[in-house]
């Protein structure tokens, strides 16, 4: 590190739940315990999802264990006009978008690429697997609602892995010269697959903004009241036309990169077990219930309302039929060429 | 209106200005196509035009300039995208292969990718490196993207119209050594459409198919030919995805023989795929194997080689002669 101080991230409860900022960040006592109520389900449906791969439900399944308040506290921050372009990681965000779990898990089931939900009406993006391009996406998107005069601002998640590829730079750089409304959501989750952040680069991602001429945050991705406030500060100020915001949450993966992969190959479990001191969820909850707005009896409650949306999703997820053979040929073109129509009857059985 | 002479640049800017006349949700961005005009001046007068908002400069960033057409897809906007030179079209192949081709897709038909990708494309101008490459096949390799090439001034025209009108997207890679060529006519979408190839010239004893700047060497060596009594009938195939099967077979299936004439190096280039149709299509009406006249399986040579890369009149005929003397 140069001569640069390391930076703290902008914190408002400490992990151990106490306040150590000031915690009115504008939501009603309802939208605060939303915040828990998302968070709970989140987590216990990406669990869900662990054990669906394990039962052969699910294809390779990407967990999001310990990013709940980075996911949770960025989406809530948006208003229904603005878009939202995901990773593959982002089945948090994704339900607080309103995003149907069913339809978003016929990815990972294997059931249709991109996601069957409809992006326009959710304004969530497809699940995007090809790193850091979706960055590019929501910065085009956003100077489409620059040029349209749209009140509204556009979301990209990224990875600090995705930092490193060239189209987060491209993306960032358009963002800037263009003072596109667009918020670049760094989760900075400590790890890309099995590379340590430590070794993806030597400076702080958050900083990059400056070099590019714009502004650039950085929060603790576990304070889902700190990471709600910098993206609604980021979201202000692209409506009010002063351009992008990066923001890098600082959270961590507790788990692996994928079902497929064996975290004990490249970390040790301590490490893990420090994270999980620092847990997203219970570092709120500990607030909530001594801020006064939530009692047990609600946490409890939220626990068991996420059982039971996570079981109807469950079955929902487990009834899916396989897909007809006829969806491969229904939306490459408008306008099927002739010879994809004689490619579709040769491959149902017709030709 | 009776139209003088265009050039192909300046029919694809017409091109370019109706399109944005017509559709006020169409956009056209790249590197220097706003206040300079574009290094061909394709995109001569458009800003001054149409506004800084709909005709823009981007900075050097063809992924970014692909992306970001991606990104204004979903908002509902339409682009027209430059990538200024062949080769430069490359780093932007993950966001066309990834997502352009794909997106329309992935979304089962809820977003389409009204894209127009141009590219000058081919060599004959005795370009620098990387300034006269064949990229043909990756893009016609890649499902989901419409493929098409002009030969001439009008057909440019009524090909990029086409291209933009599409709601699919669409590569148009425009021949560098045809922007100056000239053609007289009406400028018009009427005519054959994208998928449909079309003969330039009958004949009767074997058919030449080829695109872009060597269609105009085709017609030449059917003219040279002619004084030898070979009846050669020239095929533009224009839209290289989807290939104008129908046509293809039909010509192989009348004439008995066919040559196959582009630039692009001949492993795997599209002759292939014509050779592959044509034996499909009309196995029991040939006359002899199908003869490729290619540019050859090494880089693009530098411009005082060109002339030794490039099908010239004479291989083409050399290749002909071949043909029909099997």
């Amino acid at each position: 590190v140069g001569a640069e101080e390391v930076a703290e991230p902008f914190r408002l409860l400490a992990p151990d739940g106490s306040a150590v900022g000031d915690t009115d960040v504008g939501l009603e006592a309802d939208d605060l315990r939303d915040l828990l109520r998302w968070m709970t389900l989140a987590r216990r449906l990406d669990r869900e999802c662990i054990a669906l791969q394990r039962q052969g439900e699910l294809t390779v399944y990407p967990g999001f264990e310990g990013q709940e308040a980075a996911q949770v506290g960025s989406a809530v921050a948006l208003g229904p006009d603005d878009f939202v372009f995901p990773t593959f990681r982002e089945l948090a965000a994704a339900l607080v978008r309103g995003v149907d779990p069913v339809q978003y898990l016929a990815y990972h089931r294997g059931t249709w690429h991109g996601g069957p939900y409809d992006p326009r009406a959710t304004r969530f993006g497809p699940i995007c697997i090809p790193v850091a391009t979706q960055i590019v996406h929501g910065v085009g998107y956003a100077m489409g609602l620059r040029l349209g005069g749209a009140a509204a601002c556009c979301l990209a998640y990224f990875g600090d892995g995705s930092a490193s590829e060239g189209d987060f730079h491209e993306g960032a750089n358009l963002a800037s010269v263009f003072r596109a409304p667009a918020i670049l959501f760094c989760q900075n989750n400590g790890w890309a697959i099995s590379v340590p952040t430590a070794d993806q680069t030597r400076g702080e991602i958050w900083r990059r903004a400056e070099a590019l001429g714009f502004r650039g945050v950085l929060v603790d991705g576990n304070d889902v009241l700190a990471v709600y406030r910098v993206t609604r500060q980021a979201r202000d100020r692209a409506l009010a036309g002063e351009g992008p915001t990066l923001i890098e949450a600082r959270t961590y993966r507790i788990g692996a990169h994928s079902t497929a992969d064996d975290a004990g190959r490249y970390r040790e479990e301590a490490d893990v077990d420090a994270a999980r001191a620092s847990d997203p969820i219970a570092r709120y909850r500990t607030w909530l219930l001594a801020s006064g707005h939530a009692d047990e009896g609600f946490v409890a409650g939220c626990e068991a309302a996420a059982e039971k949306r996570v079981l109807e999703v469950r079955e929902g997820v487990v009834s899916q039929p396989p897909p007809p053979a006829e969806w491969m040929f229904d939306w490459a073109y408008a306008d099927p060429p002739a010879t994809l129509q004689r490619q579709r009857a040769e491959a149902l059985g017709g030709g | 209106v009776v139209a003088e002479a265009v050039t192909m640049a300046r029919a694809l800017n017409a091109a370019l200005r109706d399109s944005l006349l017509e559709d006020p949700r169409l956009l056209v961005f790249g590197e220097d196509v706003g206040r300079m005009g574009g290094v061909f001046r394709v995109t001569d007068g458009l800003q001054a035009e149409f506004g800084i908002d709909r005709v823009f400069d981007t900075p050097i960033s063809e992924a970014g300039i692909a992306g970001a057409a991606v990104g204004l897809a979903f908002g509902g906007w339409r682009s027209v995208v430059e990538m200024q030179f062949d080769a430069f079209s490359y780093p932007a192949l993950e966001q066309i292969i990834d997502h352009v081709a794909k997106m329309r897709e992935r979304t089962r038909g809820r977003v389409e990718m009204a894209i127009t990708v141009r590219i000058p494309a081919f060599g004959g101008i005795r370009g620098k490196e990387h300034h006269s490459e064949s990229p043909e096949t990756y893009y016609v390799h890649t499902a989901g993207l419409k493929v098409v090439t002009p030969s001439s001034a009008l057909d440019a025209y009524r090909l990029l119209r086409l291209a933009i009108a599409d709601p699919d997207p669409v590569i148009v890679l425009e021949p560098k050594a045809r922007y100056w060529s000239k053609e007289e006519g009406d400028l018009t979408t009427e005519g054959p459409r994208i998928g449909e190839g079309r003969v330039l010239r009958d004949g009767g004893t074997c058919t030449l198919f080829a695109y872009g700047a060597m269609v105009a060497r085709c017609l030449e060596a059917a003219e040279a030919l002619e004084a030898e009594g070979v009846g050669l009938r020239v095929v533009d195939l224009r839209s290289l995805s989807p290939l104008d099967v129908e046509l293809i077979g039909r010509c192989a299936r009348e004439t008995g023989r066919a040559v196959v004439v582009h630039e692009a190096p001949r492993t795997l280039g599209l002759g292939a795929e014509v050779a592959a149709l044509v034996m499909e299509e009309a196995f029991d009406h040939l006359e002899a194997p199908v003869a490729r006249v290619t540019g050859w399986d090494v880089p693009y040579p530098p411009a005082a080689l060109e002339q030794h890369y490039l099908p010239s009149v004479e291989r083409i005929c050399d290749a002909v002669r071949r043909t029909v003397a099997y």
